[in-house]
């Protein structure tokens, strides 16, 4: 068959990319000449849970930031839903990505409805509405809107802080959510709590997620891909066993990590 | 009794208490309308910052007597009585405004300002829903430290017949009287403590707990 015309090549190359939520293509980002990534080339798929995993200054939340377009590339081009970041409307592309970082986030002078409730208040939403998406939220979080709307957030412990920066994200129910260190503060037996359910909430939302962690059990527990990044370069993408199997020596360090936690219980 | 000076010279303190409070009002408030968004103009433009504060770092290091002096000569805004009175308290109060605000909203914890940014805020959303707000207690430090600042030096613009408080200040030195130079001194005072209460309050009030 031969193609004729633009937009019939385009129809047929859609549906091969459907799958491909986000595309990094050869990205490369400097600052005063000094690579902070380099020649990143990979893609996310619709619906996954990539991890994002390195040590600090790796480059892993650089990586993330390139995505949202807090960031933009020197080099290459990253493609969310298939056109390059820097000809989306940035504000436009942001409110298609839900973002969570550590709990420093929420706004310390706003409700935790008001911090719920954000970017639908920004979309213009009507109140009553906003209110039903925020109590239905702070529900799927598992915190009683009753209780809770109404509080500030230095009233909540971080867990609970920390939920609330996940409802917030979720407010405009946006495809993608870009989670930085989220759990990094917490305590070790809410942070496990709130991975798992975490992790059940990503499958049961069925929404692209990237997670930034340095942390080698926080990736097992998440992930259904992990990418190690290494000096700004992403060393190893694959799944859990994948990346059990890798021989590179960053990875090697990170497994040596487990299993010396392993051995000592 | 009837012989002390507050009670002595009551009807007068008065009238050149209004004075006061007018000059530093309008003083104030004009400081307020251009100090403010000066010190948002530079955390945005940071280009800006040096010559900016360092402008009003000048300013404030001239001496009030000087400038009240200085500006005799100047059209439109100089002369002498109030027009040029208020010009100098104005530029006198810039300074803790100006800076007040910068440190203020350059304070706002940068993973706020970033999670508000990622989120998609404007910068303009941003600056009214997040970091205003956030560091209003800093700016109305500011302001505080300004009102009380211009309490004072606006004592010295009855130097250029602006009117005050000051009047019995100069009158006194002129007559040497202490009664004289009191009643100017005693309520210039106590209208300082009193605006520092109530900004200081205001800040408590407004602050963001966290």
């Amino acid at each position: 068959m031969i193609i004729c015309n633009d937009s019939e090549l385009r129809i047929q190359i859609m549906p091969q990319n459907n799958s491909v939520a986000i595309e990094f293509s050869d990205v490369t980002l400097s600052r005063n000449h000094r690579p902070l990534v380099s020649r990143l080339n990979f893609n996310i798929h619709r619906g996954e849970a990539l991890v994002l995993l390195g040590r600090s200054g790796s480059g892993k939340t650089t990586t993330m930031k390139l995505i949202n377009r807090l960031y933009t590339p020197t080099q290459g081009e990253v493609l969310f839903d298939g056109r390059p970041t820097t000809q989306w409307d940035e504000i436009k592309l942001r409110r298609k990505i839900g973002y969570v970082i550590q709990e420093t986030g929420l706004f310390p002078h706003f409700t935790i409805e008001r911090n719920v409730g954000l970017v639908p208040s920004l979309e213009g939403w009507q109140p009553r509405q906003i209110k039903t998406r925020v109590y239905e939220l702070l529900h799927l979080v598992g915190l009683d809107p009753a209780q809770f709307a109404r509080r500030y957030p230095h009233e909540l412990s971080g867990g609970q802080r920390q939920r609330v920066g996940v409802a917030r994200a979720l407010a405009a129910d946006p495809p993608v959510l870009l989670m930085d260190e989220p759990f990094g503060a917490l305590d070790p037996i809410t942070r496990l709590e709130l991975q798992q359910e975490f992790r059940r909430l990503q499958q049961e939302l069925g929404k692209t997620v990237v997670f930034v962690t340095h942390d080698i059990q926080e990736a097992c527990v998440l992930a259904s891909r992990i990418g190690l990044m290494y000096g700004g370069e992403l060393v190893v993408l694959g799944t859990k066993d994948e990346f059990m199997r890798s021989q590179h020596p960053e990875s090697l360090a990170f497994l040596q990590c487990l299993r010396s936690l392993q051995d000592n219980l | 009794m009837k012989d002390f000076f507050l009670i002595k010279y009551a009807p007068e303190i008065l009238q050149h208490t209004l004075e006061h409070l007018f000059l530093v009002g309008v003083a104030i408030s004009v400081a307020i309308a251009i100090g403010i968004p000066l010190g948002i103009l530079i955390t945005r433009q940071t280009q800006l910052r040096q010559p900016i504060l360092g402008v009003a770092n000048i300013l404030q290091t001239i001496p009030s007597l000087a400038l009240f002096g200085l500006l005799i000569p100047v059209p439109v805004i100089g002369g002498i009585g109030v027009v040029p009175a208020i010009v100098a308290l104005t530029l006198y109060s810039l300074l803790p405004i100006i800076r007040n605000t910068y440190t203020g909203i350059t304070g706002v914890d940068p993973a706020i300002r970033e999670a508000g940014r990622g989120m998609g805020m404007t910068d303009r959303q941003l600056l009214l829903q997040v970091e205003i707000p956030l560091a209003i207690g800093v700016i109305l430090a500011g302001v505080r430290v300004a009102t009380v600042i211009a309490i004072g030096i606006a004592t010295i613009a009855a130097a250029i017949g602006a009117g005050g408080l000051g009047v019995f200040i100069f009158r006194g030195i002129a007559v040497v009287n202490n009664q004289l130079i009191l009643a100017g001194a005693v309520p210039a005072a106590v209208i300082a403590l009193l605006a520092d209460l109530l900004i200081g309050w205001l800040e408590q009030k407004l602050k963001v707990k966290s």
